[in-house]
């Protein structure tokens, strides 16, 4: 065996070398905004916040139905998808999403939603799997401590 | 690992997905599983796009998508933008363009932002080029931006390269001096519907005849709007032309074979940055970089002790 194939064969066993492996894996955010209106001055200034905070974010513009949503977090293998809506719809959106990542087996995607949702609707939708809402005015900062609790959470299981 | 491989076979796209991030994260089966799969690829032509930001590469592949579906074929695309070396996190938005296709089965899009690869950017892309060939998609498109070397390299891990540009972005002559007409295979100037293309096309076919490489009187240009699909048939049809004359003068295979080379270069260029990192696992060399820093010894020399102990090592 040369030295070249001996020096290969011992290297393999670095590939397990947690190091590098962290290095790599990158939380990976979808921001989507589901519904009709077409104002997505939120959804841009969060995607951009995440972005600035060390994130992998995947931006996908107005208009997104559920199915377009939950097809492309597959695709991107996203660890989180951030809902925005201000139209009203999000009794019936959100839900549907969380519903669409079940049937897909991709309900280990975590879920949270902002815009303008009244008070009353918030347990209504956690019910539904919504993990977290932020109303206007939530510093990013809360949104960023949502997201790595939550992905602690998950390397703990 | 037998199921992802089934998976990816098969098409799944939670399996083709799941692989990606492999790749991406250089996990721990990466190499078991592109073993796995190297006798199923080789099927796919791969055509690289690459311009400036803006130029309208996302919003082109988008129509030629539509185009390739009318045919009946699966089209995968991997969008590759920059990670921010500040603060590692990336903005994704290629895909907003791509949205006509967000719920075809057929169509398959992911980001890939370029991280802080070992073995570089090139090599994760051209590990998820490999999982969509090897799921069967006839067509890949790679997207990216075409600035700095890792990019050229990815374009480099295409068949076939179309060279993105806008008329109107700053001086023509300054974007054929940057050395980017020595990339593309076929020309493309977007945006003809805005704007007067004639000079930008004039400008590049010059310099083509200018070129002493004696394959580029071959390369055309063609002018296109993704706004309104106007030449995009004629760019598939010089598309088709230019793979099937590459296949023909056998310089399709020559491409090949040089990816294979640069990838097996890669893949040795990896191992041995982690066989660093590995064997001086927590050694920060501050005696060695003093010695430098005082000018008692110089950075070859210390290299090359570190690589003797690093051998030496790996022999024991
Ligand atoms: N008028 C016109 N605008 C275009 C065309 N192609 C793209 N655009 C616009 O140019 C901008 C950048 O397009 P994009 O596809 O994101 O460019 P990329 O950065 O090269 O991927 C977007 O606002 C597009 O709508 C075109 O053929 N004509
Ligand atoms: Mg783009």
């Amino acid at each position: 065996m040369g030295y070249l194939e001996k020096f290969l064969g011992n290297t393999r066993k670095t590939l397990l070398y947690r190091g590098i492996r962290e290095m790599n894996k990158k939380v990976r955010i979808l921001i989507a905004k589901p519904g009709l209106d077409g104002h997505d001055r939120g959804a841009k200034y969060i995607a951009r916040a995440l972005k600035d905070a060390g994130y992998e974010v995947i931006y996908t513009g107005i208009r997104q139905t559920p199915e377009a949503i939950v097809k492309t977090a597959i695709q991107e293998d996203v660890d989180f998808i951030g809902l925005s809506l201000l139209s009203g719809a999000h009794n019936e959106l959100f839900p549907r999403v969380t519903e669409l990542l079940k049937k897909h087996g991709a309900e280990d995607i975590i879920v949270f939603g902002g815009g303008i949702i009244p008070e009353e609707d918030i347990p209504f939708l956690k019910s539904k799997g919504i993990k977290a809402i932020f109303t206007p005015g939530t510093p990013i900062r809360d949104v960023i401590d949502f997201i790595e609790s939550q992905k602690e959470a998950k390397n703990n299981e | 690992m037998n199921e992802l491989v089934e998976g990816i076979i098969s098409g799944n796209t939670r399996a083709i997905s799941k692989a990606i991030s492999l790749v991406e994260n250089d996990g721990p089966d990466k190499i078991e599983l592109l073993k796995e799969i190297h006798r199923y690829v080789g099927e796919s032509v791969i055509i690289g796009i690459t311009g400036p930001p803006g130029a309208g590469k996302s919003s082109l592949i988008n129509v030629l998508i539509k185009e390739y579906r009318k045919q009946g074929k699966k089209v995968g695309i991997l969008a590759i933008d920059p990670t921010s070396p500040f603060t590692g996190g990336a903005l994704l938005g290629d895909r907003l363009r791509m949205q006509d296709h967000s719920t075809d089965e057929n169509v398959f899009i992911r980001s890939l932002a370029t991280r802080g690869h070992l073995g570089g950017i090139s090599l994760a892309t051209s590990d998820a080029v490999k999982i969509l060939d090897a799921a069967g998609f006839e067509i890949i498109l790679l997207e990216t931006v075409g600035v700095g070397q890792a990019e050229i390299e990815i374009v480099e891990a295409s068949d076939i390269v179309l060279l993105v540009l806008v008329p109107g972005y700053g001086d023509e002559i300054q974007v054929l001096k940057a050395g980017i007409i020595e990339i593309g295979d076929i020309y493309v100037i977007n945006k003809a519907d805005q704007m007067d293309a004639t000079k930008l096309k004039t400008t590049i076919e010059y310099y083509l005849e200018l070129s002493p490489d004696k394959n580029a009187n071959h390369r055309k240009v063609v002018l296109t709007s993704s706004l309104t699909g106007s030449g995009v048939d004629s760019l598939i049809h010089e598309i088709n032309s230019t793979y099937n004359f590459f296949r023909k003068k056998g310089i399709l295979n020559e491409r090949r074979k040089t990816r294979i080379r640069k990838e097996i270069l890669r893949i040795l260029n990896s191992r041995i940055l982690e066989s660093i990192n590995q064997t001086f696992n927590g050694r920060n060399f501050d005696s060695s970089i003093n010695k430098i820093l005082n000018k008692k010894i110089d950075p070859y020399t210390i290299a090359d002790s570190i690589f003797e102990e690093m051998k030496k090592r790996s022999q024991t």
